[in-house]
């Protein structure tokens, strides 16, 4: 059941990205990208990490994109207007660069053993939150000084006058 | 295909998210196949024109949103992740007790100091 799960995931996952950079209009591309990440989420599953998927929807799928889609309403940038993309060299450039960090990867995946991470329960909410909350606790404080600099900073940006 | 239904754990608590997203991804594209196969599509100007609730339309549907919009978000991610955080320690409360609390107490008392902020600098209201 697995491999086909993750088949099937993976090739949402791929179709997805591949529709998202080849959409005209950006609304399209962000919707697409809500299912892209819907599907990597899956693929989290698949491996374990519990945590990891329930964050990939909660931030990512949730919030990270409607931040996307309130930039694109925001420009708002009338469909005749859109430019127009053309196939570049750079384009070619691209893919093959891609292509040539696929081709690494397997040779990689091939040659070394990953350490940990199979684990049955290494990626659940208990042990990311006892590893968090214990090995990580300086990072996992830090973490809010963090977010309290990007709230700081939005509004600074953001309003008028402070 | 006995190897593969013997394959499936019925009782994975994931198992019921597969089956709703199955049925949920089925029934959305079962209804607009059925509607696009039996639905008669009869051509009619006045039919397929624009219209909103009735009367003519104002503006085009894409108006350009405010950027106060913006701000509420980038504050709605940053306290959504601020919770995230808030799951693993709700779930291991009792095995870091009085530790664990400590250690949270002094994450949201940071971030309380950016939700006064936010307050303070009326981040919140709309004007």
């Amino acid at each position: 059941m697995e491999p086909i799960l993750f088949i099937l995931f993976g090739a949402i996952a791929v179709a997805g990205s591949i529709m998202v950079v080849t959409r005209k209009h950006p609304m399209a591309s962000a919707l697409y990208l809500i299912l892209t990440l819907f599907a990597v989420a899956a693929l989290f599953v698949l491996r374990q990490a519990h945590f990891l998927a329930a964050i990939q929807v909660i931030v990512y799928a949730g919030a990270v994109v409607v931040l996307f889609i309130f930039v694109i309403m925001l420009i708002n940038v009338p469909e005749n207007k859109l430019p127009v993309e053309r196939l570049t060299a750079l384009r070619f450039l691209g893919v093959a660069a891609a292509g040539l960090l696929i081709l690494e990867g397997a040779v990689l995946a091939r040659k070394t053993t990953m350490p940990g991470g199979t684990a049955a329960d290494s990626g659940s909410v208990q042990a990311v939150g006892r590893a968090l909350f214990t090995d990580y606790l300086l990072a996992f404080e830090i973490t809010s000084v963090l977010l309290l600099a990007a709230v700081i900073g939005a509004i600074a940006l953001a309003k008028k006058k402070i | 295909m006995a190897n593969f239904l013997s394959s499936i754990r019925f009782s994975d608590p994931y198992f019921s998210v597969l089956l709703m997203l199955v049925i949920g991804v089925g029934m959305s594209v079962a209804f607009v196949l059925l509607s696009q196969a039996l639905g008669p599509k009869r051509y009619d100007r006045v039919k397929y024109s624009v219209y909103e609730c009735g009367v003519d339309p104002l503006t085009t549907a894409s108006v350009r949103v405010s950027v106060k919009f913006y701000l509420l978000a980038i504050l709605f991610i940053l306290f959504d992740l601020e919770t995230a955080f808030l799951y693993p320690w709700a779930v291991l409360f009792r095995q870091l007790g009085w530790f664990g609390f400590l250690e949270m107490l002094v994450f949201l008392l940071i971030l309380l100091a950016g939700l006064i902020y936010a307050w303070k600098k009326g981040a919140l209201e709309w004007q």
